[in-house]
């Protein structure tokens, strides 16, 4: 699937609650099915600053394909970073350059992209596409 | 449960922003030892100003300048009789408790000595820790902490251990940001002045729920900051005694600190000017006298007896729920309750309030040193003020209790 298919996707999932508590509790759920970091990776230059809860995040190349694994301390961080890597990983780095994250605001999560907000989900996504931008001049 | 002398509905009439919704709920505001609340008399006193009589201040000949520095001195001597200080000079305008410890830390630096010590409580905001390592590291002045027990309060044997005659400065929040403790201020003021070391306290967190009297105190240096009690932001002061204020160095150039300047030399001005560089935050200013007006007229004893009951009644609704750990339990502490909820972060719980119009604080609050302390990443702090309710504890518990169901 590309990107935007999975984006579709988890929008779909999304539209089926009518309330914030039942998307967060979704949310959270995502959070426990996220592809964990190994321990060896949790070091404190692996970790988005900018949030403040912990999160760590991994990428290495399978092949041509960028695969991320992650973990935060707090659960609601942790399920946002598992949206975020269900929609980039196993995808070519260019594709992830070029993708957007649009998809965010419409599962109702808007007040998370504000650059301000302390969750930092836009460290979180800045980050996922430097390793991108990274991988892909090596693949180069 | 709580009974007042004080009418809360009509309190709350004066506060426009607690009619607000939040995510579709009525606000729920439980941050006010970051910043309180403003009044419609202090949005009044702001309105008017510029309305009326905007005018630079301190050289105009014209009458709105004169109008302009009349209502800002006038504030001058309301915050020196609100806070018992002799002289009005001896009250110095900043912008708020921060910018007024670096002032002193600064000033300090041309009287310490390598090897001089200075000693500051374990329960510091950044802020009060930052400006004395700088200082220290400027002139191999030795930073020394007071430290504090498990209930959050500071061990009173081990700060009289530590002082001696190397002692010059001793630096402790009134009332700790992060756990609500009252700390023992006359105490410590007395022990350092006996070694002859200065005494600075940060009343930033204090001066909402307490009426110091700073001569009665005989502290050295007083600071506090307008919008933590019912004032704007950007505005505060620096208490210092006379002798202090004139052998400190001044702190920024500009205007209005200077006498006479020449090419050759500058002589600076009299107090409290030499610490006032530049046009200051005059409506700031005028309006801190205003919340000052505004929080006389409800009166400190009753803001106290009130704030004291609605923390003894959130208290004991909070450890009713499973697993929650409040942190500082402090005998003598003010209106703040930090607390976790075993396994579950912090933030997660903020987030969750937040989506139920609560607004609390979560996070290490400035006070790393503290959640090292107690090993733990940060807390949830609720801090409440006069104008909050028993029936806004009681959304704060439902709301503490449904994020645990959701989050555990």
């Amino acid at each position: 699937m590309t990107i935007t298919e999975i984006q579709e996707e988890i929008v779909d999932e999304f539209s089926m609650f009518d309330d914030w508590m039942q998307r967060y509790e979704y949310m959270i759920e995502l959070g426990k099915s996220l592809p964990l970091i190994e321990e060896q990776y949790k070091t404190d230059d692996n970790i988005i600053k900018g949030c403040q809860s912990k999160v760590w995040v991994h990428a290495e190349l399978d092949n041509d394909k960028l695969v991320f694994t992650a973990d935060s301390d707090a659960i609601i961080t942790k399920g946002i970073i598992a949206i975020l890597i269900r929609a980039f990983s196993n995808q070519k780095p260019q594709d992830i350059i070029d993708s957007d994250t649009e998809f965010i605001d419409e599962i109702g999560l808007k007040e998370h992209l504000s650059p301000t907000r302390a969750n930092g989900l836009v460290s979180m996504v800045k980050q996922l596409k430097l390793y991108a931008i990274a991988y892909q001049t090596q693949l180069n | 449960m709580v009974q007042s002398s004080l009418d809360i509905q009509t309190i709350r009439k004066d506060f426009p922003i607690l009619n607000r919704k939040v995510n579709g709920k009525p606000l729920v505001y439980l941050d006010n030892a970051a910043t309180s609340q403003t009044p419609q008399q202090v949005i009044d006193a702001i309105v008017e100003y510029y309305h009326g009589y905007n005018a630079n201040i301190h050289r105009g000949v014209h009458t709105l300048s004169q109008e302009a520095t009349d209502a800002y001195e006038a504030a001058r001597h309301k915050i020196q009789h609100h806070f018992s200080i002799a002289k009005s000079h001896e009250v110095i305008l900043t912008s708020g408790t921060t910018h007024s410890i670096n002032l002193v830390a600064n000033g300090f630096s041309s009287f310490l000595k390598k090897g001089d010590e200075i000693l500051v409580s374990a329960m510091e905001h950044h802020s009060n820790i930052v400006p004395w390592q700088m200082l220290c590291e400027r002139t191999g002045g030795v930073l020394k902490v007071i430290p504090m027990n498990q209930n959050g309060e500071l061990i009173m044997e081990e700060y009289h251990a530590l002082l001696s005659e190397k002692t010059k400065l001793v630096f402790c929040n009134h009332v700790s940001n992060a756990l609500g403790t009252i700390n023992p201020i006359e105490e410590i003021i007395e022990a350092a002045h006996k070694v002859g070391a200065a005494v600075l306290i940060d009343g930033a967190q204090a001066a909402a729920h307490i009426k110091p009297d700073l001569q009665a105190l005989d502290v050295d240096f007083y600071t506090v900051s307008a919008h933590k009690m019912c004032g704007p932001t950007g505005v505060g002061i620096l208490y210092g005694k006379e002798e202090w204020l004139k052998k400190l160095p001044p702190y920024q150039g500009g205007g209005e600190m200077i006498e006479e300047v020449t090419f050759e030399k500058t002589t600076y001005a009299d107090l409290p000017h030499k610490f006032e560089a530049g046009t200051p935050n005059i409506c700031g200013g005028i309006a801190f006298g205003a919340a000052l007006d505004y929080m006389n007229s409800i009166g400190f004893e009753a803001i106290a007896q009130y704030e004291d009951e609605l923390i003894r009644y959130a208290t004991d609704e909070l450890l009713k729920i499973d697993g929650l750990r409040i942190y500082g339990t402090a005998a003598q502490k003010t209106s703040v309750i930090s607390f976790n909820i075993e396994g579950i972060h912090p933030y997660d719980i903020g987030t969750i309030l937040d989506k139920l119009g609560i607004a609390v604080r979560t996070g290490h609050h400035c006070a790393q040193p503290i959640m090292d302390f107690y090993q733990i990443p940060g807390t949830v702090r609720a801090s409440f003020s006069f104008y909050n309710t028993k029936e806004e504890v009681d959304v704060l518990v439902e709301g503490v209790k449904r994020s645990k169901n959701m989050l555990a």
